[in-house]
């Protein structure tokens, strides 16, 4: 492969946004007929990369060869008119036009200025037939699945003469059939002599298909290795990192007493709780006063399991008891009223209103509570709130803020002291640190370890293994939708045994090779 | 991995609608059942000058539609167009009251609407702002130029409008008018336009998702501008055949005519959303309100009203109707 000259270089790309340098010099090269994996973890620099490759950003420094040519393109189309198309997840077709339609609009075949509909769907019966799709053509695009609009989309990008394909996470919601058939197209368009970009965060495809990996961390490049070389030990090794940790050890704040925490009754038991299509059945029992770690890769199943016990995703298979007796939790209210709380991962979309105040955001969930025929009274709403915002330290303490202007670590606890107020028993955090500065990461992990010391069960989800590690009591493993691993944190456990198990946990149950 | 699961999928029976057309097959029995009930109730209706007459009497409404329907077919709308229909005609009375040769004032006509609907599509297009408001505004100003342009009615005795009125084209032993003819080419060429041209295609992948469309490389702004631009020369056209309908340009008339026109293209079955929806629908459409009308008129005991409180009931049920359809698609 070396003896050949690659179709793409990205030589020292830097990209900067306010405050963030997304990219950091990092160098990228694609050759002809290969299928090239691009790994990292949430905010690696991964879609930045790509957006800056197809145009969508304007590089701040570092240069783009495409056939030896330096490029740089003002948007997609211009992308796509120099053979640089890109697929994305969630498909850029029309759905309401004909199969045929999507993959020539804009440039039918035409007869004495009419469009020529019977060439039109010969050809386009001709071209997915070279892809082994056997589809009506002129049927709606919408009538059909996910994974065969993503096929259509890949044919017309293949036909519009891309030399370079970027598929950016085709493969999340389709089932593992549909990812058997977009893995033989991509090894045919491959063999072809197309150069494929593959983003994805499920290790078993990459191992599956991709020639060679590149892995990119904090909007660094960290290496590019053949496939056949990086151990998959390795590859999580290099997406997670091993970064000395500039925080402080919060050991000794945390009470580690796990016999006592086991020996009471589980607060909640899920035994083969599952749900199809988001995540496998797994057995997991939560204690009071008992922090679990949720670890995993991005995508893994981590936010999926944290839905199931808050009931914004149904279960369809397995149980659920609660204090001991068995329970069904249909929906977030009924899990409110069982103590479960849930801080989501997204807390701008999923958690808190910005046009309102601090104040109105915390006293929320508790008005929820309460029913809106009877409402908080002001003298206890202002008590609370101050009780709240002086324990968390929110910054500025002013409660008429509204919550929009607070920086994401205030804004972060403001959610906390929403769910705190109703003093729940089992509080989950979905990436409760993500994005915000290490003061207030610091504030957020004592805060956790004392709920805890108080009685209270914590899930948290982070994709930090450091912060998995100091905090939780019991550490839980997901791999591709599955739980592949419960670990007692005793101090045998660290990063490295975490790592493995995330890198190697399917193994034993046989990989399934694609 | 020797077959495909995915295409699984066997032949399509030949009773099997496509859904894209049950609306417009909807409206089609509708009218069918319409037709059937005047029918049997009155002997007269039979005569088949009545379904003529319909064509007659809503010929301009169908003009107009023709464009609306291009409008909503992107996912927008246009408030303007009864405005612009009576600005056409009252211009046109103006001139011709003042001496100017028919032909020029049929030139003079047929730009005015194009000129707004190209300024109202590029002000949509450019600063990025809801056609509602944009055609609202058009509405407005239109609407106030006739009147500034005369208070009152203005007749027309010009002697091309006036054969042009009367002529009766005779088809055996019943008759239709120039308006009529010129009606039927504008949905002719539509209907080619919106199949057979990249434009027709463009219009309707807008409608699908404006910003697919645009990643597809289709000039999205251009076809934006375009659709309201052919919506001002269908309302200017309409506006023609109503002068010649009605022989005078008069300052309020076609008022909330915008609104029968939205009518009569959603009961034809275009998509309000965009993106669905066939000339020939509107054309249904336009025919269910004429029977509507004329079926009120035979009754004699009904206050026109009826009319208004009919459409009403028909454009819920069409509303819902694509709801469901639209529902079993996913």
């Amino acid at each position: 492969m070396s003896q050949r000259h690659p179709v793409l270089t990205m030589t020292a790309i830097s990209k900067i946004f306010p405050g963030v340098r997304a990219l950091n010099g990092v160098d990228f090269r694609l050759f002809p007929g290969e299928v090239h994996a691009l790994m990292g973890e949430n905010g690696a620099g991964k879609s930045t990369l790509i957006k800056v490759l197809t145009g969508v950003y304007s590089t701040d420094a570092g240069t783009i060869t495409l056939d030896g040519q330096q490029v740089s393109f003002a948007g997609p189309m211009q992308a796509t008119a120099a053979g640089v198309s890109t697929v994305y997840q969630e498909v850029n077709l029309l759905p309401n036009l004909s199969v045929a339609e999507n993959i020539f609009i804009g440039r039918e075949p035409r007869r004495l200025g009419s469009v020529n509909w019977r060439e039109m769907r010969r050809r386009a019966k001709e071209l997915l037939a070279r892809i082994d799709l056997h589809i009506d053509v002129t049927e709606l695009l919408g009538s059909y699945s996910l994974a065969v609009q993503q096929m259509v989309a890949i044919a017309r990008a293949v036909d519009v003469n891309a030399r370079v394909l970027i598929l950016d996470e085709p493969t999340s919601s389709l089932d593992a059939d549909e990812v058997a058939q977009l893995m033989r197209i991509m090894r045919q368009l491959r063999d072809d002599g197309i150069a494929i970009v593959f983003v994805t965060h499920f290790l078993d495809q990459v191992y599956g298909i991709a020639d060679r990996i590149t892995v990119l961390r904090n909007g660094r490049l960290v290496g590019e290795y053949p496939t056949a070389e990086l151990p998959q030990i390795a590859l999580v090794e290099k997406m997670i990192g091993k970064e000395l940790d500039a925080l402080e050890r919060l050991d000794s704040e945390t009470d580690r007493d796990r016999a006592a925490i086991a020996a009471g009754e589980p607060f909640v038991a899920a035994d083969g709780l599952g749900r199809t299509g988001s995540v496998a059945p797994f057995s997991l029992t939560i204690h009071a006063g008992e922090v679990v770690g949720l670890a995993g890769l991005l995508g893994s199943g981590r936010t999926e399991v944290a839905r199931l016990f808050f009931g914004a995703d149904r279960a369809d298979q397995g149980r659920l008891a609660v204090d001991g007796a068995p329970a069904t939790i249909r929906n977030p209210v009924a899990a409110i009223d069982r103590g479960v709380a849930f801080c989501s991962e997204n807390r701008r979309t999923e958690g808190l209103v910005g046009e309102l105040s601090v104040r109105e955001n915390i006293i929320l969930a508790m008005q929820a509570a309460r029913g809106w025929l009877r409402p908080v009274p002001r003298r206890k709403q202002d008590e609370l709130v101050e009780r709240y915002i002086k324990a968390l330290s929110i910054r500025p303490a002013n409660p008429d803020m509204p919550v929009r202007n607070l920086s994401g670590g205030n804004q972060q606890k403001v959610l906390l002291a929403r769910w705190l107020i109703t003093e729940p028993r089992l509080l989950i955090l979905d990436e409760p640190t993500r994005g915000i500065d290490i003061g207030a990461k610091t504030e957020i992990q004592r805060l956790v370890a004392q709920l805890s010391d108080g009685g209270m069960a914590v899930l948290f989800i982070s994709a930090e293994l450091e912060e998995v590690l100091r905090l939780s009591h019991k550490v839980v493993v997901m791999r591709d939708r599955r739980l592949v691993a419960q670990l007692d944190n005793d101090d045998t456990l660290d990063a490295d045994r975490v790592m493995r198990a995330i890198a190697s946990g399917a193994e034993q149950e046989g990989l399934e090779k694609v | 991995m020797t077959t495909t699961p995915l295409a699984a999928r066997g032949p399509r029976a030949w009773w099997r609608v496509p859904q894209r057309q049950v609306p417009v097959l909807a409206t089609l029995a509708l009218l069918l059942v319409m037709y059937g009930i005047g029918v049997s109730q009155y002997r007269a209706f039979s005569n088949i000058q009545v379904v003529f007459n319909i064509f007659i009497d809503n010929g301009f409404l169908l003009v107009v539609a023709v464009g609306m329907t291009f409008v909503i077919l992107t996912g927008g709308i246009d408030l303007s167009v009864g405005s612009v229909v009576a600005m056409t005609a009252m211009v046109s009375a103006s001139l011709l009251g003042d001496g100017v040769h028919p032909a020029l004032v049929l030139l003079i006509a047929l730009l005015i609407g194009p000129t707004l609907g190209f300024a109202m599509g590029c002000v949509i297009h450019f600063f990025d702002i809801q056609p509602f408001i944009v055609t609202l505004a058009g509405m407005f100003f239109a609407r106030g130029m006739c009147t500034w342009i005369s208070s009152t009615s203005i007749p027309i005795t010009d002697g091309f409008w006036t054969s042009a009125a009367q002529e009766r084209i005779r088809i055996g032993e019943n008759f239709v008018t120039v308006s009529v003819l010129v009606a039927l080419a504008v949905v002719a060429v539509a209907a080619y336009t919106l199949a057979y041209t990249r434009l027709g295609r463009n219009v309707y992948a807008i409608g699908g998702n404006q910003q697919s469309a645009l990643l597809m490389g289709l000039p999205v702004g251009r076809t934006k501008i375009a659709v309201y631009t052919i919506s001002g020369l269908c309302s200017a056209i309409g506006g023609i055949l109503l002068s010649f309908y009605t022989l005078s340009g008069a300052p309020l008339i076609a008022v909330g005519m915008e609104l029968d026109t939205i009518a009569a293209v959603v009961i034809g079955g275009t998509l309000l959303t965009g993106g669905s929806g066939y000339v020939f629908g509107t054309l249904l459409g336009v025919l269910v309100l004429g029977v509507i009308q004329t079926l009120i008129t035979f009754d004699g005991s009904l206050s026109s009203w009826w009319t208004k409180i009919v459409i009403g009931g028909l454009l819920f049920a069409f509303i819902l109707l694509q709801r469901l359809v639209g529902i079993r698609k996913k």
